[in-house]
């Protein structure tokens, strides 16, 4: 088991290097570069002392040799600067990688509980009535732009019913906890609708081959009631699976936070990376995405110990 | 099937067929993909029918209400809303199928190479193809949407022109979505790598690529349509995401995306402006997942009918 983990936590940290380097060459292709913007604000720059500029921030050496300083300084905690909020990277980072987890997370919570019911229900009856609204509704859910699914969400209940804000995490005056909810409900239904289609199409399979197998069949025959065979014997053997999909699926999670956070202004991850990239903070887009993932990867790492944990035939 | 049942053989595509057309959905999804086609295709007639000018702008007739002239009204351009609508559709169709094509090849060639060869090799791609699917691919995308074609030694003129952003997007969306195909081809490859014909070819002195071109790649083709399938519609929607966020297509080319561009806008000044693109989207988006669960079912020798 320690050595099954410890591979694991290899395998993510390579994995996590090599794409730190591809993100940060990336990176550097984006259009302008630190010095184009520092002198956007000053005409009188001339060429000389632009290369001047460029040669004190080390902009004209090697990209490997750049990456090598950004990662030395990296390792010890020095992400640098961000330019757009004037702040060191961390300090815009944190409240932000906060403000996505609760997202993530409710939405995450939200979606699985509907995922299961909905999931469960369909594989009761094949075919049946149930079961084909359920598909409907999950193709559905695998179908629809989340962006679009999040302009309907505003169309409707904010611009025509007033129900919800539109965006913002709290009104201005009213820091309350029932004003800080309703801010949140708009976000996580879309987020969590535009999840559930995946979710619950696995749910169904998942149900519907473990209703199938002997034990089910067993415990049928030795009188079992029909709740108790699906809720113990079926639920509990299906889970095995689909809590592996489910993790695995953080990183469109991680891009469907990345929609709706933009959609309702959500301050957070989602919202900052795109803002970055819009704005030119270099340090600030970089670091984002490595913050993205790591949290990727952290999550499947859960999901692979998860995976042994549920099932004790798996020795690791 | 008991009534059509005769001596005559079936052939697999008779059969899958034949469970094709009882897939209700799927037949119904082939049905609204054929209308959609005919939809964007009908452009540049309706256009020239209508006396409009998909491109030019007009400021003074912005959001016009629907009229004789107009169906659909028009955008914050004054630019008509429904020819755009069947401009828009050509793009977003082309760059789904397009990308899933490109998509394809990588995922066919990193899988059949992969489950060729297997060991090491095998190891070091699927570790490779892992990471991929683990990645948050938006953010990612967003990052190569905005890469500046010019520091990548392309001139300034074709870095802006617009069939640079058409290839872009393209391009980039399949270098992302093509992992599903890259585990099928692999898992479909080693069931064959063993099977006697083909270590006859290599008995014989078949190489490597004249193995896999003659013998591996047209037998793991069937059972790649329903994935490629399910590509097209993920790929349509990543390219809506890229476009509406301003690094896929650009105006004043439209695309499903891009005329969504200023939503928080239409949404109180035209919200049946901010309906449209997106409501085409889902329909085609739906209707392509729908096919592919039809031809799931009709490819699944467990199906009964």
């Amino acid at each position: 088991m320690t050595r099954f983990i410890l591979r694991r936590v290899g395998q993510a940290l390579i994995v996590l290097l090599v794409m730190s380097f591809v993100i940060y060459s990336l990176i550097g292709l984006m259009p302008g570069d630190p010095i184009d913007v520092m002198i956007a604000s000053n005409p009188g720059a001339t060429p000389e002392v632009v290369a001047h500029l460029r040669a004190i921030y080390g902009l004209d050496q090697p990209i490997m040799l750049r990456y090598w300083y950004w990662l030395v300084a990296a390792l010890q905690g020095d992400f640098g600067f961000s330019r757009t909020h004037s702040q060191p990277v961390l300090e815009v980072l944190g409240p932000a990688l906060l403000q996505t987890c609760k997202l993530m997370f409710a939405s995450f919570i939200l979606s699985v509980l509907l995922a299961f019911a909905l999931g469960v229900a369909a594989a009761l009856k094949p075919g049946g009535i149930i079961d084909n609204i359920v598909s409907l509704f999950a193709f559905a859910g695998i179908s629809v732009p989340v962006f679009w699914l999040a302009l309907v969400m505003i169309l409707v209940f904010a611009v025509q019913l007033h129900w919800f804000p539109a965006s913002g995490i709290s009104t201005v005056g009213d820091g309350g906890f029932n004003d800080y909810l309703r801010h949140l409900v708009m976000p996580v239904t879309t987020l969590a609708l535009a999840n559930t289609g995946h979710f619950t199409r696995f749910v169904r399979a998942a149900m519907i081959e473990t209703l199938r197998m002997d034990h089910v069949r067993t415990a049928r025959a030795k009188g079992a009631g029909e709740g108790r065979i699906v809720m113990i014997h079926a639920l509990r053997n299906a889970m095995i699976p689909v809590v592996t999909v489910m993790a695995l699926s953080f990183g469109s999670l991680f891009s469907g936070a990345l929609i709706t956070e933009t959609m309702f202004a959500q301050p957070g991850m989602g919202k900052m990376i795109y803002d970055a990239i819009l704005g030119n903070d270099f340090n600030l887009a970089l670091t984002g995405l490595l913050f993205a993932t790591l949290v990727t990867l952290l999550s499947n790492l859960v999901a692979d110990l998860a995976y042994g944990w549920l099932d004790p035939r798996i020795s690791l | 099937m008991s009534a059509t049942t005769t001596d005559r053989a079936v052939s697999p595509w008779t059969l899958r067929w034949r469970r094709f057309r009882n897939h209700r959905t799927g037949l119904a999804s082939l049905f609204v993909l054929f209308l959609l086609l005919v939809f964007v295709l009908a452009a540049s007639p309706v256009a020239h029918y209508l006396g409009v000018d998909p491109y030019e702008t007009d400021l003074l007739s912005q959001y016009s209400p629907p009229s004789a002239q107009h169906p659909l009204g028009t955008d914050d351009a004054g630019r008509d809303e429904l020819i755009r609508l069947m401009l828009g559709g050509q793009i977003s169709l082309l760059v789904g199928l397009l990308a899933t094509g490109v998509g394809s090849v990588i995922g066919l060639f990193i899988g059949v190479v992969a489950g060729y060869f297997g060991g090491r090799t095998d190891a070091l791609l699927m570790r490779f193809t892992d990471g991929m699917i683990a990645l948050p691919l938006l953010p990612l995308l967003i990052v190569l949407g905005a890469l500046d074609l010019t520091k990548l030694g392309f001139s300034s003129e074709f870095a802006h022109s617009s069939a640079a952003g058409f290839w872009r997007v393209v391009i980039i969306i399949a270098l992302v979505d093509w992992t599903s195909i890259a585990r099928l081809t692999r898992a479909a490859t080693m069931a064959l790598r063993d099977r006697d014909y083909v270590r006859s070819a290599r008995a014989s002195g078949g190489g490597a690529g004249y193995v896999m071109r003659t013998h591996i790649l047209p037998n793991v083709a069937t059972p790649l349509i329903v994935a490629v399938t399910l590509t097209v519609g993920r790929v349509i929607l990543f390219e809506s995401v890229l476009s509406f966020l301003g690094f896929g297509i650009v105006v004043p080319t439209p695309s499903w995306g891009n005329m969504l561009n200023n939503a928080q806008e239409l949404v109180t000044t035209a919200p049946a402006l901010a309906i449209y693109p997106g409501l085409l989207i889902f329909i085609t988006v739906i209707a392509v997942n729908f096919l592919g669960d039809g031809l799931q079912h009709a490819f699944d020798p467990r199906s009964e009918r």
